[in-house]
């Protein structure tokens, strides 16, 4: 893996080469700015994909469209664009087995048979 | 090949004040302190995963209780915090790029404004949760609900249910135009001082959901049981947010002192960059909070 | 008190116990973490034994009260699980060794070091300050519905629980980083020790499943203060998302506890066999296959929970695919052994041991992994008898072998060998004879955490023999564990000085001084292949190993060299 301070910093105003070394890969404001807009744009997207009704679509469509907005928060806001990629790779791994828990455990109980009554909660009933 | 940063000698007349005794050289403690902070966050996300997977289980079986339950929620209040949110991570980004540039002032306003999106946040969500207290709409044992307090007329619900949508910026129980419109004949007239809920229309009537079978002139509504735990899993999702987000405001509020200071410059940023990558975590789950919870039709 | 060693170390580098208590020095840490960790599991076996006597005779022995023998068994569960065997190796030897091995100066943050062993001190206290609570009784498991409404001391030990796994959680995202960011020039990946390899492996699994454990701690104690429904059907919540919770992380944590007795087997066999390490990518690889294998088969605790049959059979046959990796490094350790020259040392015969019991801890589980025959031994005798085998035949063994094994290297004494060989046999012989009779009980139908068996004496008159075998097998082993104490506490009075290197041992703890030195080594040390044994001999002037230069003279740091 290579180790991206070692590329010269660009845009420094620093004196010495030691902390030119640190300061590392910095993100133009203009590439911050540009990715706010298009986050601003793809919340108002979601909200306005609200008022088309296209049922069960709805929830995969708003899904879809937070993924795109978390991934650019995660490549530019937290600079995992130009990071080592291990660092990516740790947090693709934590989605990974958050899947995996949701996948296995929703599996399970979509297979839930509807043997019993779904009865009012009875605590509820005695109020 | 290992990535242990550039391997060269700790020479004593050169040490930066930064660099602790474990480490050959600042690259190297900085790579392991975003490494270190990654994980972290890793194990942030692992933690929301669970309520993730509480909220799959319970919408996929049973997709009637989030149906009814989010209708109580305003997605536009939701939606002004998520775009705030947004800003603010603009903002915290922002600052870390000012630390890295040596900009003491700017980095100052940065954090400020953070810290200010994060007020905002908290503010709005405090608006969103006392209407529910005052409704009745909570979790388990305590999902009473119950119209307005004593004084506020019937009529009043009956015109805020025939406009439609709560545009307000207190926003009353919604109710869409199609319960509104099949609301059955069989409402009650109520006494106006009353502070029971005609059968129909409170929110416990907007639990009776028509049947397949029913018709406009013979509604035979199905009730919805359980409803309290999508907020019981709302509750518990928000809240724990809430107080990841008042976490990451104490941080801001910490970077803020040090930046005071004049900690922070291009040979030094790592506090505000890793303060920063927490402060993008807790903009990502909201992200996705937003549309499971706020935006299900 | 003890003399302390001669020339600076890390045990004289700073004196009084308020250098220690604010300590960076991961030695140090790993020091007060090994004390307050066999302090827990002195009491957790205490627990242990007052089950076992309960169970001596058929009826009430030592209680009259069922609720009390409850307690017994969670709280011997709870301090074992949570305070014993997960922080265990990590944090006591782990902590030590690790930078040591690596050939760094300390863990990448010493100071969440500290952190993590401050937490589960307070965890601790709060465990135990459940006892004043009227105590826990609902099995270390917490299931619910009985857990979010029984009127016992949940709430206590959830809290516990949780600042417990956060413990867990910063002990293992220091070691990742550690492992991954302080390697010396030369050192890498395929350079590192296999015991590294193990704790890097259960880092991973710290970091991803303890927070679900966070997670449903916190869901329970909301369920039970605020009532929100999630898990209690009476509030309409779902009691088996509780299990699939709970087991998410429970089943990687047992994973948590093996894979470092694991890796420390692997340097007992071979440093004592003095021979390399047969399959050494085999066992590196096996180690991350489990941990994360160990992820997709929590499910295989819950199948006669109300869990749905293809679920149950995804978990099933996946269970059987975690048991290879497990195998695969039993083969690589015996294929060491052979044509090795092995020293029965102390440490040795645990390694031995491990192998031996830890066999019959994995085969067993298979019995456990597969559905029909889960059915008849799911919640009986045979299950505790598997994981006995495997917690305690597993990971105790390898923790005990581990500190014979670098008792010198952390206190630089050496102890009695005769005494650690009886003391091995001792418990061997007891562990065995107080569990494989579990196996036959719960083959036969005895099921767990029962308080009374009296009722099933006319069916099976052979249980009472049975219990009364397993409780005195019990009492041997809980001998030969206080006899260990005692010989490795006399060792720090009147132990003979140890050298740097008393077993001949190959890794880079072995060439700095026995204390190591307060900065482990002045300047990075040179780095080869982990377990080449080529040169080291034993030096009669040293007392201990050296090894040989081809070149010529021996290579032993102690502080002062430069």
């Amino acid at each position: 893996m290579i180790d991206d301070y070692s590329a010269p910093a660009t845009q420094q105003t620093t004196t010495s080469n030691h902390s030119a070394h640190v300061a590392g890969h910095i993100v133009p404001v203009r590439v911050l700015l540009t990715v706010c807009l298009v986050l601003l744009v793809l919340t108002l997207t979601t909200v306005a994909a609200t008022w088309v009704d296209l049922d069960g679509l709805n929830l995969w469509i708003a899904l879809a469209i937070a993924t795109l907005k978390a991934s650019l928060v995660a490549l530019y806001f937290m600079h995992l664009r130009y990071d080592s990629p291990f660092n990516a790779f740790v947090l693709i791994t934590a989605l990974v087995f958050v899947m995996i828990f949701v996948g296995l455990a929703l599996m399970d109980t979509l297979e839930y048979q509807p043997t019993i009554e779904w009865q009012e909660a009875s605590a509820l009933q005695r109020r | 090949m290992p990535d242990t940063g550039v391997g060269e000698p700790h020479a004593a007349h050169e040490h930066p004040p930064h660099l602790a005794h474990h480490f050959e050289t600042p690259a190297q403690q900085f790579a392991s302190g975003k490494l270190g902070m990654w994980l972290f966050l890793a194990t942030e996300i692992l933690l929301f995963g669970g309520l993730f997977c509480a909220y799959a289980v319970y919408r996929a079986n049973h997709p009637e209780i989030f149906d009814v339950g989010h209708r109580f929620l305003n997605k536009y209040l939701g939606g002004v915090n998520t775009l705030v949110l947004i800003l603010s991570s603009f903002t915290m980004a922002t600052a870390v790029y000012c630390a890295q540039r040596s900009l003491q002032k700017e980095l100052r306003v940065c954090l400020a404004l953070t810290l200010l999106g994060g007020g905002i946040f908290m503010a709005i969500k405090y608006v969103e949760y006392h209407d529910k207290w005052k409704h009745g709409l909570l979790w388990g044992t305590r999902y009473e609900p119950h119209m307005d307090e004593p004084g506020h007329a019937h009529d009043q619900v009956k015109s805020e249910h025939t406009s439609g949508v709560g545009g307000s910026a207190e926003p009353s129980i919604q109710a869409p135009a199609t319960a509104a419109a099949s609301a059955p004949a069989t409402q009650t007239a109520a006494d106006e001082r009353s502070t029971i809920a005609p059968a129909t229309i409170g929110p416990r009537g907007l639990t009776e959901l028509p049947d397949e079978e029913s018709t406009a002139e013979h509604p035979t509504p199905r009730q919805v049981h359980n409803v309290h735990i999508f907020f019981g899993i709302y509750f518990v999702m928000t809240g724990l947010h809430g107080l990841h987000v008042l976490a990451g405001m104490a941080v801001i509020v910490w970077l803020l002192i040090r930046a005071h200071r004049g900690h922070f410059g291009a040979a030094y940023f790592a506090p505000v960059d890793l303060g920063g990558l927490y402060w993008h975590l807790v903009d990502m789950i909201w992200i996705f909070l937003f549309p499971m919870l706020y935006l299900i039709r | 008190m003890f003399t302390p060693a001669t020339g600076d170390n890390y045990l004289n580098h700073t004196r009084g116990i308020g250098s220690w208590l604010v300590t960076l020095d991961h030695k140090r840490i790993g020091v007060m973490y090994l004390v307050s960790i066999l302090a827990m599991f002195m009491l957790g076996g205490l627990f242990g034994l007052l089950v076992r006597t309960e169970l001596l005779t058929p009826g009430p022995t030592i209680t009259d009260n069922p609720d009390t023998y409850n307690q017994f068994f969670t709280l011997h569960g709870v301090i074992m699980i949570f305070l014993v065997i997960i922080p265990g190796i990590p944090a006591a030897l782990g902590n030590f060794v690790l930078p040591i091995m690596l050939g760094a100066k300390d863990v990448a943050f010493p100071r969440l070091n500290l952190c993590s062993y401050y937490l589960y001190v307070a965890g601790a206290l709060l465990a135990l300050g459940s006892l004043a609570a009227g105590g826990l009784d609902t099995g270390w498991t917490l299931y619910a519905p009985y857990s979010t409404q029984t009127k016992s001391a949940v709430f206590v030990v959830a809290a516990a629980a949780f600042i417990l796994g956060f413990s867990s959680i910063f002990t293992g995202l220091n070691f990742i980083v550690t492992i991954h960011k302080l390697r010396p020039p030369g050192m890498g990946w395929f350079q590192l020790p296999l015991f590294l390899w193990s704790l890097y492996a259960t880092a991973v699994i710290q970091i991803l499943a303890t927070p679900v454990l966070a997670i449903t701690l916190l869901l329970l104690v909301a369920e039970r203060t605020l009532g929100i429904g999630i898990f209690d059907p009476s509030l309409g919540g779902d009691p088996v998302l509780f299990q699939h919770f709970f087991w998410f992380y429970s089943h990687p944590a047992v994973y948590i506890m093996i894979l470092p007795g694991m890796g420390i087997v692997s340097e007992l066999i071979s440093t004592h066999s003095h021979k390399h390490i047969f399959g050494y990518r085999a066992i590196a690889y096996s180690s991350v296959a489990i941990a994360l294998f160990g992820f997709l088969v929590w499910g295989h605790h819950m199948f006669v929970s109300g869990q749905s049959d293809l679920v149950s059979m995804i978990f099933s046959a996946l269970t059987f695919s975690v048991a290879i990796p497990s195998a695969i490094k039993v083969f690589n350790w015996l294929a060491t052994m052979y044509k090795g020259s092995i020293s029965l040392n102390t440490p040795m015969l645990y390694g031995l041991s491990f192998i031996f019991l830890f066999g019959i801890g994995g085969l067993t589980g298979l019995f456990l992994g597969a559905l029909a025959t889960d059915v008849h031994l799911h919640s009986t005798y045979f299950v505790v008898a598997h994981f006995h085998y495997t917690m305690m035949g597993g990971t105790m063994i390898a923790f005990i072998g581990g500190i014979h094994h670098w008792w010198p290297k952390i206190t630089g004494r050496l102890y009695s060998q005769l005494w650690g060989r009886f003391a091995c046999i001792l418990i061997f012989l007891g562990f065995n004879l107080t569990f494989f009779t579990q196996f036959i009980m719960g083959s036969r139908g005895m099921p767990r955490r029962y308080y009374d068996y009296k009722e099933l004496l006319p069916y099976h008159p052979e249980f009472h023999a049975l219990h009364a075998a397993s409780t005195i097998g019990a009492y041997a082993l809980a001998i030969g564990l206080m006899l260990t104490a005692v010989y490795l506490l006399h060792s720090l009075f009147r132990g003979r000085r140890a050298p740097a290197n008393p077993w001949g041992g190959s890794t880079l703890e072995w060439q700095c001084s026995s204390p190591p030195p307060h900065d482990n080594f002045a300047t990075p040390p040179p780095v080869g292949d982990p377990y080449d044994f080529e040169g080291i001999e034993y030096d009669l002037q040293a007392g201990g190993y050296v090894r040989h230069a081809p070149e010529g003279p021996a290579r032993v740091t102690t502080p002062g060299d430069e």
